[in-house]
């Protein structure tokens, strides 16, 4: 433990040379226009449900999303479930409970003021934050003034991982023993090999190769209202749901940050004319003595 | 309160009697209240009151964050969480409080760059100097200890690695951070510790910022052209001030709620701008984010951390001579912690006569390449230690210790200044006589 953090403080203090960084600029990010977008973009009702659908046919198997509660799915600017609804689907659930069976626990159906279970596999890493834990294009020392317009990249970058899945290069297939996982032209984190490297260490394609096994293939759902069920448009459902479970309160921050800068904007201009007529006596003395 | 003379507080009626001879707060705030302030102020004196107001929104948004935080390794991240989706307006409370921060940073190296370029370091102000650089590392390490406290990854492994820094300390390195964390790594203790300390720093800041202003209340306010305020009498003093209420306040507050409108915008649009992904993951002992980096306030400081490695002739002399005592990493600590103690020093290693940078042809030119530098090594030190990045980082690094130890003595012997103003009167008169003189036509069909 403690070499590793000496080791740590080593690779930050710059003192080897071989200072990992990571390839983020060696993956390819699609950037998807997503409604949420902008100061007064906000999100689409309908895409959180089916992305709430997407994530209990689908993502739920493996994945967990325990820092939202049921009720969280009723809240406005959110899915916006009907409450009965929203009760209804907290029972599909089960959760374990401490204080039943006179203290030794037992599991019961969900309640809306419980949250979602966790991930059931140590693998699979919980959703709840991911959209913010993942910067897809912007980079947060990129001079991105663009993250004003459009985010960080979180939601995109959730998209392209789950349409990112190719077939592996030929460098890859040629290996005598195949890479483990998936080749995923989005994923950064995972095993590359060698063959597929430039002499000066560049990767020749994109992305890495992840553990997780393609999720989606295009038709994995139905959607009650119709809506297209291409492997980009599930995706993108998916992504913009996890924009929500990251940060549930988005609307309200936008329309507080709305209402601050025009309080804001209207109290500048009555300072400046007070400061204005405040000094004008002065400043006209100073123009008489000059 | 100060040498400049002016009007004092007169208790009039009865009461006021009564109070003022027993406790003469009243006075004391219409002192300072009303003190005599240079009238020809620029846009650049308006910082002090952005950081006051800055102290107090992180206070008041720290206490009500504390009221829900809890600092336990197990718990923090998710009382974090919680606090961003249960508690009333947490979010947004947390986000003003997070960015609060940048802000904060923003307004107090504008403010330093104010001093630096004006002069506002020079005798007699040097102690109002040395407790402002008191103040800014006070700020650093509470701004530190605060990043800490959601115990996310960048949180934890950054931790690791500042705390390391005192590691590099020869002989008793590993004791000192072994003090310093409460345990021989990053865990309970540390965020336990740093959670009491966040909490109680600011408190002392607000402390020194009293001390600061007494100071400056007691030499007066620089300004911009360096000249003092005429303090024959009180006629004459007034000649050159005016009282910093009404006159300094609401042009103050109209510059804060411009700056408050941008805040807002950021707080409101885009809150994570200024931050990092990673601190999104929980903290996790086992796993080390890629590319570890401190917020962007610190990375000048850190650039100078990083730039003086064992390949630079400077270390390994250090080392040489020292019998290896001083290795690389313990060479950078001392820089980093160096390039700050330079700068309180300048009022020693100004040798100029002349205080505002306004009448220094030669030095503003250097004072532009440090602001330049400043923000070279800002950009430098969020960049991975290779390539061409490290040279770079010396570079800079070199001319932020040149500039105060090699730059600053020499020019006041060899450059010719320009002569200031008589007096601040007229400096004012000559800057709006002219001014109005020029809109006049556009302001005549008012009249």
């Amino acid at each position: 433990m403690f070499r590793k953090l000496t080791l740590t403080a080593a690779v930050a203090l710059g003192m080897t040379t071989g200072a990992a960084y990571a390839a983020g600029s060696e993956t390819h990010v699609e950037d998807f226009d997503f409604s949420f977008e902008g100061p007064f973009g906000s999100f689409d009702t309908n895409q959180l449900q089916r992305g709430l659908q997407v994530y209990t046919e689908i993502c739920s198997a493996c994945h967990g999303l325990k820092f939202v509660a049921f009720r969280n799915l009723s809240d406005e600017g959110g899915p916006m479930l009907p409450d009965d609804q929203m009760r209804a689907y907290a029972e599909f659930y089960d959760v374990f409970d401490q204080a039943l069976f006179d203290g030794e626990g037992d599991f019961r159906p969900a309640t809306p003021a419980d949250q979602f279970p966790e991930s059931s596999l140590s693998n699979a890493p919980d959703l709840s934050l991911m959209a913010k834990a993942r910067a897809g294009f912007h980079g947060p020392y990129g001079l991105g003034i663009n993250q004003f317009f459009k985010g960080m990249g979180g939601p995109e970058y959730i998209a392209s991982l789950l349409t990112g899945y190719e077939e592996e290069p030929q460098c890859a297939l040629d290996m005598e023993i195949p890479m483990d996982g998936y080749y995923n032209t989005a994923f950064a984190a995972g095993g590359y090999p060698d063959e597929c490297k430039y002499e000066d260490g560049s990767h020749k394609y994109p992305g890495s190769w992840i553990g997780m096994a393609p999720p989606l293939w295009g038709d994995d759902v139905e959607f009650a209202d119709g809506h297209s069920t291409e492997l980009e448009h599930v995706s993108e459902d998916i992504a913009a749901f996890l924009m929500w479970t990251a940060e549930p309160k988005m609307m309200a921050r936008k329309q507080a940050g709305l209402t601050g800068v025009i309080f804001l904007t209207i109290l500048s201009v009555l300072l400046y004319l007070t400061n204005k007529r405040l000094w004008a006596p002065h400043k006209s003395a100073a123009k008489r003595k000059d | 309160m100060g040498g400049i003379p002016h009007d004092h507080y007169e208790p009039k009626t009865k009461g006021e009697k009564w109070l003022d001879s027993r406790l003469p707060i009243v006075g004391l705030l219409y002192g300072t209240l009303m003190i005599p302030t240079p009238k020809n102020l620029n846009w650049m004196w308006i910082w002090g009151i952005v950081l006051t107001f800055t102290l107090a929104l992180q206070i008041i948004t720290g206490v009500v964050l504390a009221m829900h935080y809890v600092p336990d390794v197990d718990l923090a991240f998710a009382r974090v969480e919680h606090i961003m989706r249960n508690v009333n307006g947490g979010h947004m409370i947390r986000y003003f409080h997070m960015n609060g921060a940048s802000l904060f940073f923003v307004a107090v190296y504008a403010h330093i760059f104010r001093g630096l370029y004006y002069g506002s370091y020079k005798a007699p102000r040097e102690v109002t100097w040395i407790i402002g650089m008191l103040i800014f590392l006070l700020m650093m390490g509470t701004a530190f200890m605060g990043y800490v406290l959601p115990w996310g990854q960048m949180s934890f492994h950054g931790t690791a690695v500042i705390t390391g820094l005192f590691g590099a300390i020869p002989f008793v390195g590993e004791s000192v951070q072994t003090w310093l964390l409460g345990a021989s790594a990053v865990g309970q203790p540390a965020l336990n510790r740093f959670f009491s300390l966040h909490y109680l720093l600011p408190f002392v800041i607000a402390g020194l910022v009293i001390v600061h202003i007494w100071a400056f209340h007691t030499t007066g306010n620089n300004n911009p052209t360096g000249v003092e305020v005429r303090r024959g009498s009180k006629a004459e003093a007034e000649k050159d001030t005016l009282p910093f209420w009404p006159y300094f306040v609401i042009k103050d507050l109209f510059a804060l709620a411009i700056i408050l409108a941008v805040f807002v915008a950021v707080v409101g649009f885009m809150p994570n701008y200024l931050g990092h992904p990673d601190n999104y993951i929980e903290a996790n002992p086992l796993a080390t984010p890629a590319h570890i980096v401190p917020e962007w306030y610190f990375l000048p400081f850190y650039a100078i951390l990083r730039a003086f490695d064992n390949t630079v002739w400077v270390v390994i002399i250090a080392e040489w001579v020292s019998f290896g005592i001083i290795d690389a990493k313990f060479f950078g600590v001392l820089a980093m912690f160096g390039a700050i103690v330079v700068m309180a020093l300048a009022p020693w290693l100004d040798t100029s006569s002349v205080r505002s940078g306004r009448y220094r042809p030669m030095f503003k030119w250097w004072f532009a390449i440090l602001v330049v530098d400043f923000f070279i090594l800002m950009w430098v030190g969020a960049m991975p230690a290779e390539g061409i990045y490290p040279i770079i980082a010396l570079i800079a690094s070199t001319y932020w210790f040149g500039y105060f130890l090699v730059i600053l003595p020499l020019l006041g012997v060899i450059e010719k200044p320009l002569t200031p103003p008589a007096t601040i009167e007229d400096d004012f008169n000559a800057h709006y006589g002219s001014k109005a003189a020029s809109g006049e036509t556009a302001a005549s069909p008012a009249e």
